[in-house]
Order: C-alpha cells, then sequence, then structure tokens
C-alpha cells in the first residue's frame, strides 16, 4: 500500500535528518516505528503527510509510492483527499473549538451529509466524547484530547491513518485503552496504521510488523515476536535483560559497535 | 435631569447606535484577519475606500435601469463581488509570497498597500468630494420627539436604525457562518492551529483568500454606509477607519464578541465625552478608556489566551 525508498529529508537546505530510509506498510496491517528521541520518526510521518513543507523541510532524495503512485513533496490537502491521515504528535486538538466543531474540523475533506453518521462511529469507539461533545476542547483532559485527536483521524475516512506518539504524557492504564481501540479501528474498519512510538512495548503488543529505527535509518525490522527475542531489542527498548544474566558491559558495546557502523 | 437634558442624552445614545454600528463592522474587518493570521491590516481604511468608490462608480452605471431600489440592490451586489476580488488577489499577489516571513514584514506591506490604493483612487476619481447620484437608504422623514417644558424637539433620523440592522444582519451572517460552515469551522481551526488544520486537509491558502475576502467586503459594506452618512465618497472615508483601532484594542484583538461590544463602547465614549465635556476631547477619550482597560485586562476585554487547564 505504502513504501518508502531510500528516502532523504533535509529540513531548512542543510540539516540532513532521514538518511536513506525504507519501509514498507502493507494493506490492512499495523506497523510500528520505533526509535528514541530524535531519531527521525515523526520527520518519517511528516514526509508522507506532506507536513514536512510548512517546516521547512524537504524530501531531497528517494520515493514515497501510496497505491503505486509517487506522492513526495505533495501539499498536505492532496494527501489527506487521497487517503493518508496523520495524527500529530501531542494531540494537537483546536483548543477554542468543541469536541464536535474539532470532528467536523476533521471531516473537512469528505462530504458533510455523511457527517453525523461518521460522528456516531466516532463516538461509538469513544463515548466519553459524547459526554463532551460541547465542550471546548482545550478544557478536556489529555487521555480525552488524544480520544479526539484519533476521532477527527475516523472522520476522515482515510485509507491509511498514522499516529504520531498517542502514548505520550497519557497515564498507563490509559494507553491501554487507546492502544486497544487502535487494534479495534484497525480490524472493524480495516483501517491500515502507521504507528510512531517510543513505548515499544504496547506498540509490538498490537503490531503486525515493526521497524526500529535510529540516527534517520531503519536499524532492525520484524514481526514483534521476533524483535522481542532479539536481545539488543530486549534491552534498549523494552527495558529487560536476561533474566540471571549480568548486564554486561561488552554487551553494550556491542551494540554501540553496530549501531556506528550502521550510521 | 430636566426635558432638554433628557432629549440631549439620548440625541447622544442615537449618535453613538450609528456610530457604534459602523465601529463593529470595520473593527469586525480588522478582527478577522488578526485571527487568521495575526496581522493587524493597515489597508483596511483602503477596503473601505474602495468600497465606497466602486459603489458611487456602480450607481452611476446603473442609472440606465429606472427603479433605484434595483439600482441600489445591484449596486450592493457588485460591491461585494468586486471587493470578493480584490480580497482575493491581494491575498495571492502581495500576501502569499510572503508566508513565512516575519509578521512584522507583512504588517509593512498592508502599509505600503495602503499607499498604494489611496493613489490608484486617486488617480481614478480625483481628490474632490463627490456626491452619490442615489441614496443608498431611502431618505425617511426624521422621527420627532417632544417632551413637555423642552426648547427645542429632538428629530432622529430613521438612517441609524437602517445602518443598525445592516450591521446587524452583517455580524449575524457571519458568526452564523463561523459556527455552523465547514469553511467557518475550519477558519477558526485555522486561527487555532496552523500545521493541525493542514493535517486535517485544510488548505491554508484558501482559508487566507476567504479571510480577506470576507473582511474586505465587511470593510467595503461599512465603507458604504459612512458615504452615506457623509452624503458622498471622499477621501476621508479611510480616516473613520482609525477610530476603530482602539475598538479592536479594547475588545481584543482576535475576539468577534469584542469588536462588538467594543465598537458600541467606543461610540458612546465619544459621543457621551464630546457632549458632556468637550467636543476636542472626543479623538483622546476612547485612548484614556483604553489604558485603564488594559491595566486591567491587557489582553483586552474578550482577548483570547493560550487554554492553561489546571
Ligand atoms: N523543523 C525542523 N527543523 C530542523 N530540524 C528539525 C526539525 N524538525 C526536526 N528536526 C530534527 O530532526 C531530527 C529528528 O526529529 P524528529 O522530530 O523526526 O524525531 P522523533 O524521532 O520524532 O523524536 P521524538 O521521539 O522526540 O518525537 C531531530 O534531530 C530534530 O532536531
Ligand atoms: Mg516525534
Amino acid at each position: 500500500m505504502l513504501s518508502l525508498n531510500n528516502i532523504e529529508v533535509i529540513y531548512n537546505d542543510v540539516i540532513l535528518v532521514l538518511k536513506g530510509l525504507s519501509l514498507q506498510v502493507e494493506q490492512g496491517t499495523i506497523v510500528a516505528l520505533l526509535g528514541a528521541n530524535g531519531a527521525g520518526k515523526s520527520t518519517t510521518l511528516k514526509s508522507i503527510s506532506g507536513l514536512l513543507r510548512p517546516e521547512n523541510g524537504e524530501v531531497t532524495d528517494g520515493e514515497i509510492i501510496y497505491e503505486g503512485k509517487p506522492i513526495q513533496n505533495r501539499e498536505p490537502a492532496e494527501i489527506v483527499r487521497a487517503g493518508i491521515f496523520q495524527v500529530m504528535e501531542g494531540r494537537r486538538v483546536f483548543e477554542h473549538l468543541t469536541v464536535e466543531e474539532n470532528l467536523r474540523a476533521g471531516g473537512y475533506t469528505t462530504n458533510s451529509k455523511q457527517h453525523a453518521e461518521r460522528a456516531e462511529l466516532v463516538y461509538n469507539y469513544f463515548p466519553r466524547l459524547l459526554e463532551r461533545r460541547n465542550h471546548v476542547a482545550g478544557f478536556l483532559s489529555g487521555g480525552e484530547q488524544q480520544m479526539l485527536a484519533i476521532g477527527r483521524a475516523l472522520m476522515a475516512q482515510p485509507r491509511l491513518m498514522m499516529l504520531d506518539e498517542p502514548s505520550l504524557g497519557l497515564a498507563p492504564m490509559l494507553v491501554q485503552g487507546i492502544f486497544e481501540i487502535i487494534k479495534r479501528i484497525n480490524q472493524e474498519q480495516g483501517m491500515t496504521v502507521l504507528l510512531v512510538e517510543q513505548n515499544a512495548n504496547i506498540a509490538l503488543s498490537i503490531a503486525d510488523y515493526a521497524y526500529i529505527m535510529e540516527n534517520g535509518r531503519v536499524v532492525l525490522e520484524g514481526k514483534p515476536n521476533d524483535l522481542r527475542q532479539n536481545a539488543d531489542v530486549r534491552e534498549f527498548y523494552l527495558g529487560l535483560t536476561e533474566v540471571g544474566s549480568r548486564k554486561s558491559y561488552r554487551d553494550v558495546k556491542h551494540y554501540k559497535r553496530r549501531k556506528r557502523w550502521l550510521s | 435631569m430636566s426635558p432638554d437634558e433628557i432629549l440631549k442624552f439620548l440625541r447622544l445614545s442615537y449618535t453613538a447606535l450609528s456610530d457604534g454600528a459602523l465601529l463593529v463592522l470595520i473593527a469586525l474587518a480588522l478582527v478577522l484577519i488578526y485571527k487568521a493570521t495575526d496581522v493587524i491590516n493597515f489597508a483596511n481604511g483602503e477596503f473601505m475606500l474602495i468600497g465606497g468608490y466602486i459603489g458611487y462608480q456602480l450607481l452611476i452605471w446603473l442609472q440606465v435601469f429606472e427603479s433605484p431600489g434595483l439600482i441600489v440592490l445591484l449596486a450592493i451586489i457588485g460591491v461585494v463581488v468586486m471587493t470578493t476580488l480584490i480580497g482575493v488577489l491581494v491575498e495571492r499577489l502581495v500576501l502569499r509570497p510572503l508566508i513565512g516571513e516575519p509578521i512584522i514584514s507583512v504588517i509593512m506591506v498592508t502599509i505600503g498597500l495602503s499607499n498604494v490604493i489611496q493613489a490608484i483612487v486617486g488617480l481614478i476619481w480625483g481628490k474632490n468630494p463627490r456626491p452619490l447620484p442615489i441614496d443608498i437608504i431611502p431618505r425617511f422623514s426624521p422621527f420627532r420627539i417632544e417632551l413637555e417644558g423642552a426648547r427645542r424637539p429632538l428629530n432622529l433620523l430613521p438612517d441609524t436604525l437602517i445602518i443598525l440592522a445592516v450591521a446587524f444582519v452583517l455580524v449575524g451572517l457571519l458568526l452564523l457562518f463561523f459556527r455552523r460552515s465547514k469553511h467557518g469551522i475550519a477558519m477558526r481551526a485555522t486561527a487555532d492551529d496552523q500545521q493541525a488544520a493542514m493535517s486535517m486537509g485544510i488548505s491554508i491558502r484558501f482559508i487566507f483568500a476567504l479571510t480577506w475576502s470576507l473582511a474586505a467586503i465587511t470593510a467595503a459594506v461599512a465603507g458604504l454606509m459612512i458615504a452615506h452618512v457623509t452624503n458622498g465618497v471622499s477621501g476621508d472615508i479611510h480616516n473613520v477607519s482609525l477610530r476603530a483601532f482602539p475598538v479592536i484594542i479594547l475588545g481584543g484583538l482576535d475576539s468577534i464578541a469584542g469588536a462588538i461590544i467594543g465598537g458600541f463602547a467606543i461610540a458612546f465614549v465619544e459621543s457621551f465625552s464630546s457632549g458632556y465635556i468637550d467636543p476636542s476631547v472626543k479623538t483622546v477619550a476612547p485612548y484614556i478608556v483604553l489604558l485603564i482597560v488594559l491595566m486591567v485586562k491587557p489582553y483586552g476585554l474578550f482577548g483570547q489566551k493560550r487554554i492553561e487547564r489546571v
């Protein structure tokens, strides 16, 4: 459905952030993109959604192919109409608009006759939002704002929904709930999901496939179960060490060496 | 209060109503643009000027029709269409190339634009005032209010009520547009968070063009009505626009409710200070009130701050 082939992204004509990144998203799956702060995860999503331009960034090399057509450096409005919707990092709800108005803004590119029906669907997944439909979004709790941000995406009826760190700043219980709903949306609506996360544990729990990136490149990829077995991933992304084995300096050095070699 | 004083109070209030309605429209045009783009449009007065002069020209050209009602109606439609185009044109040719530049550059450009428009209007229509060929608001005979014991009766022109009604309808339509229509909601969304709005597939360029057009229409309608009140078009129309600055600062630069309440508040301050203190105080009084209000509420009466949850 979507493939990024060796893309390179440069901000302000000089800052090279993505250095030949490749990844594939298959129709109907949930793909997780994991990595530490500053790895370039958000940049990857923005290069797909066209939101790089307002930040003075540009895809300077490689190709982004969506349903057979190249889409790099297009206008965000075109991308949304083509069926890709990015839920931005930090929720970014329209603070002074009500919940319902936020949803209508989310459905901007779709036929307004279907708005009521779509909103119904959103309220089904997030009954909290129904209770708050006439509240101003700026006063919602962080969890409710994240629900609203996802709800806005549903309003646009995308085929590919891209989520940028939906767990950011939320309590673990809430995160669990939100991820369950993401999984349900994926299964019930047949919506493909590209999920960016720092919380590798929870992301791997719902993903069908995952990429781990570092320094603007993919360094590891695979099925969640395989990645979970990988010692480096266990240690550096899941915070697990082998039971009984001492965390040895050599392992760390080995990892660092590999990292240097990869970057 | 003596009967004379009561009548004076009524007269000053009545003046303030029509003045207030005009100030509301002028301020609204400024607020629309500020809200969407953070720019204070110093060419607002020139949009009013254009509205007045295009209206004047159309009234002359449309003389071929018999019915004055039809002429006025067509002229008003013509003004709206023309100013919409001008709004789009200004956004596209003058402001779009500046996207991403500091706000202060854009503001300087609107100052430049105001000079250019004044020069163009001067070239086409000259400097001398020109009377309107037909009244845009029918001249009904005044109401007369007589009080026992008053030296003179009070005559009130019905024009004020019509101006009020026009402002009321226009503001009502705008509010409805912002609350109910998809583009209106998109405009408010853009004002809140431009990048997030883009991520919804909202075209910021389209929204900006729409904003400039709506502001231009609002200003032009105000310009037309000022032409009516002052019995003709002249370069003075744009001077009225200066009186809207204390209005928007008082109301809060980005608040529509602020523009409405601020418009009437400033008009009443002007009218009462000139009536009860001295006509020369009229121009400073709004600024004195403004200073006092800003000491208490630095964002103006209704200015938006970012919502901080506690
Ligand atoms: N607009 C910008 N201009 C210049 N550099 C930028 C810009 N946005 C991001 N960068 C740089 O690009 C790199 C990757 O940023 P990005 O936001 O994509 O990382 P991320 O993986 O999403 O990190 P996080 O987990 O903290 O959100 C960082 O070094 C950052 O400083
Ligand atoms: Mg990020």
